[in-house]
């Protein structure tokens, strides 16, 4: 039986339980993360973070969210008060919607009835949830436009720019996973990954999916739209108390959802680690989730460790890349996956998938020392230029030490 | 057309359920978007009408239709119009005057012909028959069944069509970047200009703005040594704009001091 047709056979209220379990994972999650990554940051940065309420500062999160939530709603007078509503509201909204498509576990039993631990399995299941991140950039673009400042109207039309531009490397870089599966339903990427996970055999299209996934949430070291030291707080400037939580939530819950996106895309979904494989089997097949958790976990650390790495792009330079180097990139790389997939079942010999594979690879590698030897010519042709005298006294410059001069000028004279 | 919504009448489904939520919904956000007076509420509305089709389609069996309507038409084409109209700004409304001569009347007349044939179209819609070759179709999957349509039967119409679009593509962006006659000055080139140029004076950079005692502010120049307003201490955008101040309201009363 086919997942799609297990999921098929629930009653009503088994799909009521997984929505419900799923919307209460989502936000502890986001509850957890916000904890954890202050106190990764705070260990990176040489500090200690939260750590008064609660053992570890575990409540931190919630007690900020409690103080977040009595705070004096504000709407201001340019605002245009009824978009100014709703735009949270979407944002908040549409971070769950993702993850009704998400496989968080394999067959387990849940009440007596045999099921898995996803909402539902369509056929487009990938796409749905690119789908709904078009969406969700409605509710930072409309916060942005209805907060009537200039700030705001920033953040919200570098926000929309941005994931755009993005969404097209990400949805290029899931194209090969798409080929090498055969589907697009993200049950069957998961079982598709039972022997080869496909951030090993995809690798490439696992960094740009990667590097999009950074681009499509607005984090750090792409968090253009909120950038605190150009834009104030970008397009929740105007925002406070509640509607601003919203964002909050929204922003946290569509991490882990970028993340969970990855695991079932490229890490193997809730298989077990190579080798592991006798531990699908544990507490009646529930040990699947904490694979599943366990990977996503580790998704979450890397995005805390870039932001606590990496200093803000300049947004000329972002779009540059994304644009001029990510996408000509996955468009060439697809075309490497398609063609070796069409070899491999029209069952052409190991030599011509081995010679196209070499062939591939040496011309990548022309064309890198190619770009690098014309830049190294153009910064050498830079570098000429003469020097003005300058009116005032000044040093001399190193290794043109005036003795040199007139050492020189005497033996030309001489000479 | 009237039998036509009896028989939407009688179905009793959970997608009748859906229809009878969503179309209204659909059909009242259609007509507001030709009724607000916000060009952004229009398009809001319009994005809106956009999702609920594609939930029909959804609900119709067609899957990747639905899906793909949604990323492309409200995620791409609907987030550009939104992007060019958010520069308008929140307090504007469009203006009514009539830009290209004779617009009202074809657009008009455009509209009659396309309403015509839709109730036409409409009109000729059959109920209660069994349709022949869906199943047939999906057999393989839908989106397996619309690729091989796609690239067999239709590859040329495609590719007319991916051409086309990118014609335009490039088309915009050759006029977008028409206005640029000389290639902008970017980082490095100030710098090496502000090094190598013709004088050393601006290698540290402008000089600031004023500091006075009642002022103290980037829209007050500096001044000179000879008490003359340094030209360059204010953003030439606030000087464009009318916005910098004169120095003399901020400046201490000194009084002369006689001389031995």
């Amino acid at each position: 039986m086919t997942t799609a047709q297990l999921i098929g056979t629930d009653p009503g209220w088994i799909t009521l339980v997984k929505g419900l379990l799923i919307f209460v994972v989502c936000v502890l999650a986001t509850l957890m993360s916000v904890w954890g990554e202050r106190r990764i940051v705070a260990r990176m940065q040489q500090r200690l973070g939260p750590n008064r309420v609660g053992p570890f500062g575990l409540v931190q999160a919630l007690a900020d969210g409690i103080k977040l939530a009595l705070k004096e709603d504000l709407i201001p007078k340019a605002a245009d008060r009824i978009v100014f509503v709703i735009a949270p509201i979407i944002s908040a909204t549409t971070c769950f919607m993702s993850f009704a498509v998400i496989p968080l576990s394999g067959k387990v039993t849940l009440f007596g009835h045999k099921t898995v631990m996803q909402l539902t399995d369509i056929p487009v299941g990938v796409l749905y949830v690119l789908a709904i991140a078009s969406v969700g950039v409605y509710g930072i673009v409309l916060a942005g436009w209805s907060s009537g400042s200039t700030y705001p109207l920033l953040g919200g039309l570098r926000s929309s720019a941005q994931v755009i531009s993005y969404e097209v490397a990400m949805g290029l870089s899931l194209v090969a996973v798409f080929i090498y599966s055969g589907s697009m339903s993200t049950a069957d990427i998961v079982a598709a990954q039972n022997q080869w996970w496909f951030c090993v055999t995809l690798f490439p299209s696992f960094v740009i999916y990667a590097i999009s996934m950074v681009g499509e949430t607005n984090r750090a070291p792409f968090d253009l739209a909120e950038a605190e030291g150009e834009l104030v707080g970008g397009f929740h400037t105007e925002y406070s108390s509640l509607k601003f939580a919203l964002f909050f939530l929204a922003e946290y819950v569509n991490i882990v959802a970028v993340s969970a996106l990855a695991t079932t895309l490229f890490l193997g979904g809730y298989h077990a680690l190579p080798g592991l494989g006798f531990t699908e089997s544990w507490l009646g097949g529930w040990f699947t989730v904490i694979w599943f958790l366990v990977k996503v976990i580790f998704f979450f650390f890397i995005f805390v460790w870039l932001r606590g790495t990496l200093p803000r792009l300049r947004y000329d330079q972002f779009m540059k890349f994304g644009w001029k180097v990510l996408i000509p990139f996955s468009l060439i790389w697809i075309m490497v996956v398609a063609t070796l997939r069409v070899l491999s079942q029209q069952g052409a010999p190991r030599a011509v998938v081995i010679g196209f594979t070499t062939g591939v690879v040496l011309l990548v590698l022309a064309g890198s020392s190619l770009m690098e030897s014309t830049k190294k010519r153009r910064i050498r042709d830079d570098a000429i230029g003469e020097v003005p005298a300058p009116s005032f006294p000044v040093p001399a410059i190193p290794g043109k030490s005036a003795i040199k001069e007139v050492i020189r000028e005497m033996e030309q004279l001489n000479g | 057309m009237v039998n036509l919504a009896l028989e939407v009448g009688k179905t009793l489904q959970p997608e009748a359920i859906m229809f009878w939520i969503l179309a209204p919904l659909a059909v009242v956000s259609a007509l507001g978007m030709l009724f607000v007076k916000k060009a952004v509420h229009s398009a809001l509305l319009l994005a809106w009408v956009m999702i609920t089709l594609a939930i029909f389609y959804i609900a119709q069996g067609a899957l990747f239709l639905g899906i793909v309507q949604v990323i492309v038409y409200t995620g791409a084409v609907m987030m550009l119009f939104l992007f060019i109209l958010m520069l308008v700004g929140v307090d504007s409304s469009d203006s009514l005057v009539e830009n290209i001569r004779g617009q009202r009347i074809a657009s008009i007349i455009a509209a009659i012909g396309l309403g015509g044939l839709i109730i036409s179209l409409v009109n000729r819609a059959t109920l209660g028959v069994e349709t022949i070759g869906l199943q047939d179709a999906n057999s393989a999957g839908n989106v397996q069944g619309i690729a091989e349509e796609l690239f067999t039967k239709y590859v040329w119409a495609f590719e007319v069509v991916s051409a086309l679009l990118i014609t335009a593509a490039l088309g915009a962006m050759v006029l977008a970047h028409s206005t640029a006659t000389k290639s902008r000055t970017a980082q490095r080139d100030q710098s090496i200009a502000r090094f190598r140029g013709a004088s050393l004076a601006t290698a540290a950079g402008l000089p600031g703005s004023g500091v006075y005692a009642r002022h103290n502010a980037v829209d007050v120049p500096g001044l000179l040594p000879d008490g003359t307003p340094a030209p360059t201490s204010v953003s030439a955008t606030l000087e464009a704009r009318g916005d910098m101040l004169t120095t003399k309201p901020f400046e201490l009363e000194v009084k002369e001091v006689e001389e031995d």
